[in-house]
């Protein structure tokens, strides 16, 4: 009643393990998936997103060495410079460490503006670092990644949580 | 399954402190790649890792491409194979003046006693990804060191030279295009001889012929080859055309741009040539030899 502060709370299940790591492998692929024309530059990183998400919610499983270990994955797979992923989802990794308390008084979609500064820096990173050695700007349309994937996160949030979600049993509601 | 107890004090290193140690470690790894190239090793056990994760990614789109192949109509295969046929009674009669020419060209270089040119050795491979990192023009082939392929290797397709095989992996390789904005390609003008050394400029379709003079006998439709003479890409693979020459009295150099032969991003078939000529030493670094071994022949 005017009360409340955040959002509704909600009674989970505990996370399996083993959903987390068969999630970030999902990402993995999905960010190596042959990605074609417009579509290089307006994908969501994925595997960035997956990371922002377990590590809210569950920072005892996962943190800085997963976060780093994929970002060299991906350098490999994209054959780009090494250690430049590992670098921008360590800066991934901070930020939800950092915000990991503050979210949990949100709603989703209010979490929307407060992961897009995470994967706008981490995205900054990765160009500052190639403009250091010398590569040549990629172009404004760069930037459009990190808001594609900020406009996902409730998906995301949505689709990552459902396992946790008790199934109600609607002849014993308790 | 246990509720996971949410941590009440911090333990351990401040994520700051973790922070610093991982974007150093990073860093390190960043300087050591681009300035050192020392890395190549653990790059290689991270590709192993990955490979069937890559081969899971490329299954979708695999297997959409197998799938339109079937739904291929009578006509267009009926139309294609007609236009292949043509095309390779052309190929046939070029082939065999060529073999002819070869034969020539043997006798000649017999006669002159110089180095054999060697007959290329190529291995067929696909292109499995493109242009993941927007700022190098680089290509994911599906071949690596089981398949003899080596660093500095030539890649080409039906239409002209591709790029060159910059990082070997055990079942792939990374090849950087010629529009690569660190690539060059040492050409010849092929009506007049001029030789010059082609840029990349990063972006797809452009190329820049830099530090000609404005006197170089170059003109629009000009068909640049390689010139061979930096023993990495053998002479004579068909590069680019050149688009447009501007002499501006302002610059130093004529400005000539042109545009790759290949279709650097058209096509998903290409040829690395594994066997390329030996290249003579550089002779400014070798050593004084006190006598030459060799004997002349014919004296």
């Amino acid at each position: 009643m005017g009360m409340s502060i955040g959002p509704r709370q909600e009674l989970l299940l505990p996370v399996r393990p083993g959903f987390l790591w068969f999630t970030l492998l999902v990402a993995l692929i999905a960010n190596l998936l042959p990605w074609d024309g417009v579509w290089t530059w307006l994908k969501p990183d994925f595997v960035a997103l997956a990371l922002l998400f377990w590590i809210v919610r569950e920072p005892r499983l996962i943190g800085f060495g997963v976060a780093f270990a994929l970002g060299l994955a991906m350098d490999v797979a994209q054959a780009s410079l090494f250690g430049q992923h590992a670098l921008a989802y360590t800066v991934v990794a901070l930020g939800a460490t950092l915000l990991r308390r503050r979210l949990r008084m949100f709603s989703t979609d209010k979490h929307i503006l407060q992961i897009l500064p995470i994967l706008l820096t981490a995205q900054a990173v990765i160009l500052l670092v190639r403009l250091a050695g010398g590569a040549a700007f990629p172009g404004w349309t760069w930037f459009v990644s990190p808001f594609t994937g900020a406009l996902l996160w409730p998906l995301v949030w949505i689709v990552l949580l459902a396992p946790q979600r008790p199934r109600i049993d609607p002849e014993h509601p308790i | 399954m246990e509720h996971a107890q949410q941590p009440f004090f911090n333990r351990g290193p401040t994520p700051f402190a973790r922070f610093l140690l991982f974007s150093l470690v990073a860093l390190m790894l960043i300087v050591a790649d681009s300035r050192f190239r020392y890395l190549t090793h653990v790059q290689q056990v991270v590709a192993v890792v990955l490979y069937p994760l890559q081969r899971v990614a490329l299954a979708p789109a695999a297997l959409l491409d197998r799938m339109s192949g079937f739904f291929a109509t009578q006509a267009q295969l009926t139309g294609r194979n007609n236009t292949l046929e043509q095309q390779n009674l052309i190929n046939a009669a070029a082939l065999l003046r060529l073999e002819a020419l070869e034969l020539e060209n043997a006798r000649l270089r017999g006669l002159l006693d110089t180095r054999a040119s060697h007959s290329q050795a190529a291995v067929h491979a696909e292109i499995l990804y493109s242009h993941r990192d927007p700022f190098t023009r680089r290509v994911i082939i599906s071949k690596g060191m089981s398949d003899n392929i080596g660093q500095g290797q030539p890649v080409v397709d039906a239409a002209g030279l591709v790029g060159q095989v910059t990082r070997v992996y055990p079942w792939a390789s990374q090849v950087t295009l010629i529009t690569d904005k660190d690539m060059t390609v040492p050409v010849q003008v092929m009506r007049s001889g001029v030789r010059g050394v082609l840029f990349g400029v990063g972006s797809d379709g452009t190329l820049e012929l830099r530090f000609m003079p404005f006197s170089a006998d170059i003109q629009t439709g000009d068909k640049l080859v390689t010139s061979g003479i930096d023993g990495t890409y053998p002479a004579g693979l068909p590069v680019a055309t050149v688009q447009e020459v501007e002499r501006n009295a302002a610059f130093m150099f004529a400005r000539i741009s042109a545009q790759p032969a290949a279709g650097v991003n058209r096509y998903r078939q290409v040829l690395v040539l594994t066997a390329s000529a030996p290249h003579p030493e550089n002779p400014g670094f070798e050593e004084p030899a006190p006598q030459r071994k060799r004997g002349r022949k014919g004296g």
